[in-house]
């Protein structure tokens, strides 16, 4: 190369030639690379579902008349419980914030089995480990007067819907 | 051809020999080396078996020292090997399914011939590889065994002890009854739980890594069919699949490491015993007397350097019967605990109730415990701090010592004695003043959670560990002393937490001094 270079005037020195060997091996690399990282990052979305099973979210309660002032109703397979007091109806869902498991209502507190948590009436933390207090959730009134339980949409604590 | 017979004839005899002779040539075309009854032999019976070749031809003989490994390695590999015999036995009548996974384990264990027993032992196999993992990570770690050279292959056996907890977390589903369903409500909801943090910090929004790992975990967003198809894939293909490989790989290694760690100055006590090979009795000295090097083939010094000639006696058959043994051994403990035991089945799983209390398997109940104190910090934080700080040890104490030796020596048993004493009243006190008096939140309700994230229990555990270890390090100046001192210190406390998850906590995860204390629920 160099002897070509002299012969040309220029020198090997001066300008940074690469060899044409040089150059196909890194087109090679080049190209594996590419089409190695193109598989991995089409599969990496491939572990995340597009679509979640269709677990009902949404449910119905009943009827105003159902709630007398002072009632109260669990629904175990829904894991909520619908209360009505004097400002209205809400709900609270009774799913421990601290892991997943199901509270239970002892004595006017809410208890988890799980590590021990225990909330108030209203769902606020009074001691174990749950970080939070337990979810409000939204309660509304379809046209036809059914009552119904967005477990979706969470409220604010102590948002009622009023009567 | 001169003889008088015909061709023919010659054809047919040749034949007849043959076939006379089948089980010799058949055996010779097997074997190509005679009996290994020469040193020569020997070494080609190892070295033309695939399987056999994982080892070297010779061996030291203060590898098969018993009070130097305890056979503590190949112990975890049986069981291994069990666990994959028996897990192809339970393939052929387990059905992956939400609909019949409960059924078919509820025939395994009452229907098919033999399949209770086949069960138990699948479930008791993996309670002593568990045992043997953490104590072969414990005897290689005071054998000081992960250094130099092996440093690499102490990496391998992180993997290899995740993969075990893997490995067993993903077939505690299975079943699909109560136990299984719960402990992975749990454990999907601490892969959920660094929005414990995101949350407090007001993330969640914008970044949440935990719910993006639960997803990728469930295949959905509770547990349903697609987390049993998830860990099912985990369970029997992904997971086994890897751990033979890396098996393989850290099996290999121990060999091209140089064999097991030892002493440079192993003395004739530590040999008592063990089989020695006659022709060379009187050859070997302890005594550095050359130095070997392979030059231009290795850079550096060769890991014989500094020692007399090595006093090793040909692997087979020394060896592998030593190995062999320790597989009847774990075979026979597995099958007498598969015996009397039978593997737990509660009923079916339920979503609406938990099981009260709702236990892990008892490898996981010291984590629970932590995590009872807080989510995030006891599930993902201090498990990560421990595995990194596992996998750092042989980058981070890189002192020259003697190795193969249970605590290195005087300094290394006493601080390993004084840091058991430590951590053992650390753990307790701390365990007694949180069921006495609480934590920050029974004092202060409205404190924020960012706080106990960072203050809780299992946190304050983790500082004073750390900071005994600097102390040792400052105190005996040496890296090694000072991981001596922390390493104790959290298997100690590993051990009393685990302990007292499984015997003291009872129903609300309440404390009891004995189970026959349990309210009746
Ligand atoms: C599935 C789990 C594991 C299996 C089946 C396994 C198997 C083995 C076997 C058969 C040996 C030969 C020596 C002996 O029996 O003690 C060995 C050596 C070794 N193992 Fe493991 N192991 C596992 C996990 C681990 C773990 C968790 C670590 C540490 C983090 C580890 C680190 C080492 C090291 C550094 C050696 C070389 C020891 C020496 O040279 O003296 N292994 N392993
Ligand atoms: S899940 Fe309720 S306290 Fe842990």
């Amino acid at each position: 190369m160099s002897n070509v270079d002299a012969v040309k005037g220029t020198s090997a020195y001066e300008v940074e030639s690469m060899s044409r060997r040089d150059f196909l091996t890194t087109v090679v690399y080049g190209a594996v690379g590419a089409a190695l990282s193109f598989v991995l990052f089409g599969l990496l979305r491939f572990p995340k579902p597009a679509l979640f099973p269709d677990i009902p979210k949404i449910f119905k309660i009943g009827r105003v008349e159902d709630f007398p002032v002072g009632a109260e109703k669990i629904f175990e397979d829904k894991k909520v419980i619908v209360r009505r007091d004097a400002g209205g109806l809400f709900a609270i869902s009774l799913i421990c914030t601290h892991l997943g498991c199901i509270v239970s209502k002892h004595a006017g507190l809410f208890e988890c089995p799980c590590h021990g948590s225990k909330f108030d009436e209203n769902g606020k933390v009074k001691i174990g480990p749950a970080p939070k207090a337990l979810e409000w959730l939204k309660v509304s009134q379809l046209p036809d007067g059914k009552l119904i339980v967005d477990t979706m949409r969470k409220v604010p604590i102590g948002t009622r819907y009023a009567i | 051809m001169q003889s008088k017979k015909g061709k023919g004839e010659m054809g047919l005899r040749d034949y007849f020999k043959n076939i006379l002779r089948l089980p010799k040539t058949f055996l010779e075309s097997f074997v190509r080396h005679g009996k290994p009854n020469s040193d020569r032999a020997r070494s080609q019976t190892v070295m033309s078996n695939i399987f056999l070749h994982i080892h070297s031809t010779r061996i030291h003989r203060y590898t098969l020292k018993k009070t130097f490994t305890f056979g503590l390695g190949v112990i975890a590999a049986s069981s291994f090997f069990i666990l994959i015999l028996t897990g192809i036995l339970l393939m052929v009548y387990y059905k992956p399914s939400v609909d019949l996974a409960y059924d078919s384990i509820k025939d395994i264990q009452y229907v098919v011939p033999g399949g209770r027993f086949i069960r138990n032992v699948h479930r008791w196999a993996t309670n002593v590889m568990i045992v043997s993992v953490i104590l072969h990570m414990v005897r290689v770690f005071y054998t000081a065994a992960y250094k130099e050279t092996r440093s690499f292959n102490w990496l391998m056996g992180m993997v290899l002890f995740i993969l075990t907890l893997g490995l067993s977390f993903t077939g505690y589903l299975l079943p699909w009854d109560q136990l299984a369903y719960w402990a992975v409500t749990i454990c999907s909801n601490i892969a959920a739980s660094p929005r414990e943090l995101t949350d407090a910090l007001g993330l969640t929004p914008y970044f949440d890594p935990g719910g993006f790992m639960k997803v990728l975990l469930l295949g959905s967003e509770e547990i349903g069919q697609d987390a049993l198809t998830r860990f099912f894939w985990l369970h029997c293909i992904v997971l086994p699949f890897l751990m033979i490989m890396i098996l393989s790989v850290h099996v290999w290694r121990v060999r091209k490491d140089g064999g097991l760690a030892r002493p440079d100055n192993i003395k004739e006590k530590d040999l008592q015993g063990i089989e020695e090979d006659g022709n060379t009795r009187n050859v070997f000295e302890n005594a550095p007397q050359k130095t070997y090097g392979l030059m231009c083939l290795v850079r550096g010094k060769t890991p014989a350097v500094g020692r007399g000639p090595e006093n090793t006696i040909p692997s087979w058959p020394t060896l592998f019967i030593a190995e062999f043994a320790l597989f009847m051994l774990t075979f026979a403990i597995v099958c007498t605990l598969a015996y009397f035991f039978d593997a737990p089945l509660k009923e079916l799983a339920n979503a609406a109730v938990p099981e009260n209390p709702a236990k892990a398997p008892w490898y996981f109940l010291g984590l629970q415990e932590l995590v009872s104190y807080s989510a995030f910090m006891g599930g993902v934080g201090i498990p990560t701090i421990a595995i990194l700080g596992l996998a750092l040890i042989p980058y981070l104490d890189r002192e020259k010592q003697t190795l193969g030796r249970w605590f290195d020596n005087r300094t290394g048993r006493k601080v390993a004695r004084e840091s058991l004493v430590y951590s053992a009243g650390v753990t307790i006190a701390l365990l007694a003043f949180t069921v006495k008096f609480g934590w920050l939140r029974n004092w202060f309700p409205d404190i924020p959670q960012l706080v106990i994230i960072f203050i809780n229990p299992g946190t304050v555990l983790v500082s004073f560990f750390v900071f005994w270890s600097f102390r040792c390090l400052y105190k005996f100046d040496s890296t090694r002393i000072s991981a001596i001192a922390l390493f104790t210190c959290f298997i100690v406390s590993f051990i009393i937490l685990t302990y007292f998850a499984t015997y003291h906590r009872g129903p609300n995860w309440d404390f009891y001094w004995l189970k026959s204390q349990w309210p009746i629920h």
